[in-house]
C-alpha cells in the first residue's frame, strides 16, 4: 500500500504543462527527489500533491483514500509540507512557531500539553536550535529560520513529508545534517524538491525529473540520474564522476 | 512576566481607571459619593449614574471592541497596519448609521444592525476589489482598504451635506467619536463579550493563520471557513463600536501592536489583552477629551488620532527600514 499516490495526474500552471498523466506511488521509507529547471512547476506539483491546489484531471490518494474526500485536518495528520518561503509579518517566539505544528493533533479547544512542548523542544534540538526557543523569529538568519520551519514540520509527525527546497539558505554542514535527519526515519516517506543533484544522488533512492514541456521521467536514482537525462533536464552539459563508489555530477 | 499575570494586571488597571474616571470631571465629586452611586446606596449622585458612568463604560467598551476587531483584521489581511478605520470598515458602518439617522432611526438595535450591514459591505468591497487570480496579497488589501475608506469619507460628507441643520451637530459629533451621544452601553458590552468568546474559540487557529494561508492549510485549517468567521466577527465588533462612538481611528491598530511589543504574541492571550488595552486607551483618551478644556468637551476621536498618527508613521518607517 502506498502512502501517497497519484493516477493520471494532469497539472498546469498558467501556460506551463507541469505533468500529464503522471502516475506516482510513494511508499514508506522511500526518499524521492523532484528535479527540474526553474519554473517547470516543481512547487506547483508539490502543492497539488498536498491538496492545496486543484487538479486539472486525475486523482491523488493518501493511504488509498482520495485526497478530495479527506478534511484538511486529517490530511495534516498524515502529510506535511515544508513551504519554500516563510511569511513573517508578525513577531513571535521560536517555540510558539514550532508548536503550531502540533495543531493537527489537538482538538480546537485544547492547549498544547507538556508532551507537545517536549516534542517541540526535541525537534529544535534535532535541527541544532536548542537555545533558540525564546528568540523572536524576526531576529533569525535565513538558515536559522529555515531550520525553525523544519522543526515545525518535524513536530507534525506525519508519515509523508513533502519538502520544497529543504536546504534553502543552509550552509553545507547544515544541508547534510538536515538531509541525514530527514532520511533517517524508516517509517516515513520524503519527497524533496532539490536543486542540488548531488544531494539527490546521495540521500534519495527515487527521482522524478520534470522537463519544461511537461514530460516526466521517474525511477530509482540509479536508473534515472544519468549524464544524458540530467544534461537534457537542465539544458546544460553535466558530467558524471564516481568517487569511492558514489556518483557525482558536475557542470561540464 | 507570565501572560496570565499580565492580563490580570490589565483587569485591575482597567477597574482602577474606570473608577478614577468617575471621580474626574468639571463638577468635583467625592470618593464616597462615587462609591455610593456605584453601590446604589444613599448619597448617590445623578451626575455619576446618568452621565459619567454610562460614558465611562461606553468609552471602555468602544475601545475594547475596536482593539479586538483590529487584532482580528490584522490576522485576516496579515498586515500589522490593518484596523477597522484604515480598511474602511468603520467608514462603511458609519455611512450606514448616518443614512439611518437621516431617515430618523434612533434605536441602538436598529442602528447596530445598519452598522453591521455597512461594515460587511465595506469589508466585502475591499476583498472583492483586492482579489486577484484567486488570491489576495496583504499589501494590495491594505491599499484597497485605504482607497475605499476615502470613498466612504466622501459618502459621509455627502450625507452630512444633505442632512437638516438641526441634526447636523449631533451627527458630526457622533461621527468624530463623541461618547456623550453614545447609545445603549449594555448592548455594546453584550457584543463585546460575545465577540470575545467567539474570537477566543478561533485564537489557536489565528496563531497559525498569522504565519500565512498556505502554512495554515498544510496544518489542517479550513481557510475559507476561518476567513469568513473572522470577517463576520470583525465586522460585528466594528459595527458595535461605530454605533457607540462613530468612526474612531487608530485604536484597532495601535493596541494589538503595543501588546505584541510587550512580547505577548499568542492570540489566546493577545486577544483578551488587546481587548482590555483598547478599553483602557479610549477611556483615558475620553477622560482627557472631556476635561482638557472643560466645560467644553472634545470628541475622543481627536485624542486617539493625536496619539495614533505619530505612532503609525513611526511604525511604518521602522518597517520600511527592516
Amino acid at each position: 500500500m502506498s502512502l501517497l499516490s497519484c493516477r493520471d495526474l494532469n497539472v498546469k500552471i498558467a501556460d506551463t504543462q507541469v505533468c500529464n498523466n503522471l502516475n506516482l506511488a510513494i511508499n514508506a521509507s522511500e526518499n524521492w527527489a523532484i528535479l527540474g529547471m526553474n519554473g517547470c512547476g516543481k512547487t506547483t506539483l508539490l502543492h497539488t500533491l498536498a491538496g492545496l491546489l486543484p487538479t486539472l484531471s486525475g486523482e491523488i490518494s493518501l493511504n488509498e483514500i482520495q485526497l478530495n474526500n479527506l478534511p484538511r485536518k486529517e490530511i495534516a495528520q498524515q502529510l506535511s509540507l515544508l513551504l519554500q518561503h516563510q511569511e513573517d509579518h508578525f513577531p513571535g517566539s521560536v517555540l510558539e512557531s514550532v508548536l503550531i505544528g502540533r495543531h493537527p493533533h489537538l482538538k480546537s479547544w485544547q492547549w498544547e500539553s507538556d508532551d507537545d512542548h517536549k516534542i517541540a523542544l526535541d525537534a529544535l534540538a534535532l535541527v541544532g536550535l536548542t537555545d533558540f526557543s525564546t528568540r523572536s523569529i524576526l531576529t533569525l538568519s535565513g538558515g536559522e529560520r529555515q531550520r525553525v520551519a523544519l522543526a515545525t514540520l518535524l513536530v507534525q509527525q506525519t508519515s509523508i513529508r513533502l519538502l520544497d527546497e529543504p536546504v534553502n539558505h543552509l550552509d553545507i554542514h547544515h544541508q547534510h545534517d538536515v538531509m541525514k535527519l530527514l532520511t533517517s526515519n524508516n517509517n516515513v516517506a520524503n519527497v524533496f524538491v532539490l536543486h542540488d543533484v548531488n544531494l539527490a544522488a546521495r540521500y534519495c533512492d527515487h527521482a522524478l525529473l520534470i522537463f519544461t514541456d511537461g514530460r516526466t521521467i521517474q525511477g530509482t536514482c540509479n536508473e534515472v540520474l544519468t549524464e544524458q537525462n540530467l544534461s537534457e533536464l537542465y539544458q546544460y552539459p553535466l558530467k558524471e564522476i564516481t568517487h569511492n563508489g558514489q556518483q557525482w555530477f558536475i557542470a561540464g | 512576566m507570565r501572560p496570565l499575570s499580565f492580563i490580570i494586571l490589565l483587569v485591575i488597571f482597567s477597574l482602577i481607571l474606570i473608577f478614577s474616571s468617575l471621580l474626574i470631571g468639571s463638577v468635583p465629586i467625592s470618593f464616597q459619593t462615587v462609591w455610593a452611586s456605584l453601590t446604589n446606596s444613599r448619597g448617590a449622585s445623578l451626575i455619576i449614574t446618568e452621565l459619567r458612568l454610562p460614558r465611562t463604560l461606553a468609552a471602555f467598551a468602544t475601545g475594547a471592541l475596536l482593539a479586538q476587531a483590529g487584532a482580528l483584521m490584522q490576522v485576516l489581511v496579515r498586515n500589522p497596519l490593518a484596523d477597522p478605520y484604515i480598511l474602511g470598515v468603520s467608514g462603511g458602518a458609519a455611512t450606514a448609521v448616518l443614512i439611518g439617522m437621516l431617515f430618523g432611526f434612533s434605536s441602538a438595535f436598529g442602528l447596530t444592525g445598519l452598522a453591521f450591514v455597512g461594515a460587511l459591505i465595506a469589508m466585502f468591497l475591499v476583498f472583492v476589489l483586492a482579489h486577484q487570480k484567486g488570491t489576495w496579497t496583504p499589501t494590495r488589501l491594505l491599499l484597497t482598504g485605504v482607497v475605499v475608506a476615502a470613498g466612504w469619507g466622501a459618502a459621509i460628507s455627502l450625507i452630512l451635506t444633505l442632512s437638516p441643520a438641526n441634526n447636523l451637530h449631533g451627527m458630526l459629533f457622533w461621527l468624530m467619536g463623541d461618547l456623550s451621544y453614545s447609545y445603549s452601553v449594555s448592548f455594546a458590552f453584550t457584543a463585546l463579550i460575545i465577540g470575545l468568546v467567539l474570537s477566543m474559540l478561533l485564537a489557536s487557529q489565528l496563531n497559525i493563520l498569522i504565519r500565512g494561508d498556505k502554512l495554515a492549510a498544510t496544518l489542517g485549517i479550513n481557510l475559507k471557513q476561518l476567513h469568513i468567521k473572522i470577517y463576520i466577527l470583525a465586522s460585528l465588533l466594528t459595527a458595535a463600536a461605530v454605533v457607540q462612538a462613530g468612526s474612531i481611528g487608530f485604536v484597532g491598530f495601535i493596541v494589538p501592536h503595543l501588546i505584541r511589543l510587550t512580547g505577548l504574541t499568542d492570540h489566546r492571550f493577545l486577544l483578551p489583552a488587546a481587548t482590555l488595552g483598547g478599553g483602557i486607551l479610549v477611556l483615558v483618551a475620553d477622560t482627557v477629551a472631556r476635561t482638557i478644556i472643560a466645560p467644553q468637551q472634545l470628541p475622543v476621536g481627536i485624542i486617539t488620532a493625536l496619539i495614533g498618527i505619530p505612532l503609525f508613521l513611526f511604525l511604518l518607517q521602522r518597517d520600511a527600514k527592516q
